[in-house]
């Protein structure tokens, strides 16, 4: 039966009276931090410049937007997907993963308000 | 009685999806609030986790509604071209909003804002709804997460309300429109 049991650092308080790392957790928020702030990014990007808005238009329908909100998702995903392989198990800073988290949330949204992207453009 | 499909739809994405999906998080955030502050955790039943799950998964499955619903559906209706020499821009929202300078704010703040913000509420929502079921026993133990996943459904409720304002208000100055209409009640003209 041990195979079938989760790793010592997985175990919860209530299932095994032991600690459930932090790892896991740092990876949700940091990537979603990450995730929105390349969100913004993106959309800025799109913004500016024709080149990018034509690269990024995944469904013209939708046009640049598909692709702004898809690279993002994708970006969100895959960093998620790292990240909580490499600190499954880690005890992490998690004071640290917060305060960058926090910044990059601020800075996906302050990119996506439109007169901060028109300031940063020259509008 | 009488409605467009498109405008249905816009009616599903934003008083259905959107709405509830505000809704959602708001019952979220107050209960983060209460369980940060009580003496005693409750312990759920096996019955009331697998109900908490439910209504956190309901939660991010409307959110991801809401926005590919507004991105795939009625976004490409709102922003599409007239046609050379079309004069009446009642199908054509984006365009009607930037005809005149009173209501293209509506477009330039409003949908331009609305359009991106929105999709930081769903992804942050699932982070969310991630950490909630995967530390439910052990959210105590770690108060710098439950911190983060305050502050993320706060930003996430927020989010999701900007979105809410301005697609209310976008619908009520340029609505979306046209389609096969559906009658409802009364007779067919």
């Amino acid at each position: 039966m041990s195979h079938l049991q989760p790793p010592r650092e997985e175990r919860t308080t209530a299932q095994g009276g032991e600690h459930l790392a932090n790892g896991p957790a740092g990876a949700a928020i940091l990537s979603a931090g990450a995730g929105c702030s390349v969100l913004g990014i993106l959309a800025v990007l799109a913004d500016a410049s024709k080149p990018m808005a034509r690269g990024l238009t995944f469904y013209l329908p939708t046009g640049p937007l598909s692709g702004v909100s898809s690279m993002a998702i994708l970006f969100w995903l895959v960093t998620w997907f790292i990240l909580a392989r490499r600190w499954r198990t880690k005890a992490i800073a998690i004071a640290k993963v917060n305060a960058i988290a926090f910044l990059l949330l601020a800075l996906g949204i302050l990119l996506t308000f439109p007169p901060f992207a028109d300031f940063l453009q020259g509008k | 009685m009488e409605i467009t499909l498109r405008a249905l739809i816009t009616l599903i994405h934003g008083m259905l999806f959107g709405a509830f999906f505000l809704m959602a998080i708001y019952g979220l955030v107050v209960e983060l609030f209460r369980s940060a502050h009580v003496e005693q955790p409750s312990q759920l039943t096996t019955k009331g986790y697998s109900r908490e799950r439910l209504y956190l998964i309901c939660m991010v499955g409307l959110g991801w509604a809401a926005v590919l619903t507004g991105a795939y559906f009625i976004y490409p209706w709102y922003r599409a071209v007239p046609p050379a020499g079309v004069t009446d821009l009642a199908l054509y929202p984006r365009f009607l909003l930037k005809s005149t300078a009173v209501t293209s704010g509506w477009h330039d703040l409003g949908m331009e804002w609305k359009e991106h913000i929105a999709w930081i509420a769903p992804i942050a929502m699932t982070m969310v709804a991630y950490i909630l079921t995967k530390y439910r026993l052990s959210m105590r133990e770690h108060p710098q997460v439950r911190t983060a996943v305050l502050v993320f459904a706060l930003v996430a409720f927020a989010a999701a309300g900007v979105a809410g304002f301005f697609g209310a208000m976008l619908n009520k100055y340029a609505p979306i429109n046209g389609g096969p209409t559906i009658h409802l009640r009364g007779k067919n003209q």
